[in-house]
């Protein structure tokens, strides 16, 4: 492990881990129970943590959690805004979490045809 | 059905996060000379009793107690038994709970491991709370990360901020 590029990132990253210790602007939640591994949820989940880190998105957090109940949906994704109901999207891909990102994360309009 | 190793491994590891594991090792290792590729996993949670750790190993029996952890044990055991290997589980209540399970390289009906890489990125920066020891030594590539370390040297900056999963995305990028 490069030591000098950690104390780099911990640099930069510390001026705003204060901002994110208040809640984070955005929660995306990806159900991560076997049949959502299945059918894909690890590569949802993926896209999202990554375009998280490649858009610098320090306001919004990716987490994961187990079955949500509608296996034949899966890969299912929450996402919840503050102030805003939490909008449900099914059978969710890596191109499809990409327009997620861009359109409801980034430009706060909740992509509908993905929604359920 | 799980597609490869590396999904069966996510599975594995997300019951011992909803487990309440605090660290949690994950070992895949490929012996050379005997071309067997062992899988263990290893979690600090709360464990199962005799009685519940047989349950889990049945796919019979689980699906119809809506009991918390799903139908991938049987899976990953299915899966190393008819590859001609072995599978094996042990926990005991407020102890943890170990899981190995081994398969033969050599058997036409092995799935591939799949993107290991992505199954570590994504257990690390979506349980920043965890700690993960992942260790990986596998026809010449070798890795290990322990993210009780990395902690350390972030000091305060949380493992899934942005800067951090670039940073760990190339990491798992160059050596894996």
């Amino acid at each position: 492990m490069n030591l000098e590029e950690l104390k780099k990132i911990r640099e930069k990253a510390q001026k705003d881990v204060e901002l994110r210790q208040k809640q984070a602007r955005v929660r995306i939640v990806v159900g991560m129970g076997t049949s959502g591994i299945a059918a894909g949820a690890r590569d949802v989940l993926k896209t999202f943590v990554e375009e998280v880190g490649k858009r610098n998105l320090s306001d919004v957090v990716v987490t994961q959690t187990g079955e949500k109940g509608l296996a034949s949906q899966e890969p299912m994704v929450e996402v919840f805004e503050e102030d805003k109901p939490v909008v449900v999207y099914g059978n969710m891909d890596s191109e499809k979490a990409k327009r997620v990102v861009v359109e409801h994360v980034v430009n706060g309009h909740p992509v509908s045809e993905f929604a359920i | 059905m799980m597609e490869d190793i590396s999904s069966h491994i996510m599975d594995i590891a997300m019951n011992s996060v909803s487990a309440g594991a605090q660290r949690i090792r994950v070992a895949v290792e490929k012996d050379p000379r005997t071309a067997m590729l062992s899988l263990t996993i290893t979690d600090d949670g709360v464990g199962m009793d005799q009685e519940t750790l047989q349950k889990v190993q049945d796919p019979f029996f689980s699906t119809k107690t809506g009991r918390k952890v799903g139908l991938g044990i049987p899976l990953l055991k299915g899966t190393a038994e008819t590859t001609g290997g072995s599978f094996e589980m042990t926990s005991a209540k407020g102890a943890g709970t170990t899981i190995r399970a081994t398969f033969d390289c050599r058997h036409p009906d092995l799935p591939p491991l799949g993107k290991i890489r992505d199954t570590f990125l994504v257990l690390v920066v979506s349980h920043p709370e965890v700690d993960f020891d992942l260790r990986y030594s596998v026809d010449g590539r070798s890795f290990e990360l322990d993210t009780e370390e990395l902690k350390r040297e972030l000091d305060g900056v949380p493992v899934n901020h942005p800067e951090v999963i670039s940073f760990l995305g190339k990491y798992l990028d160059e050596h894996l």
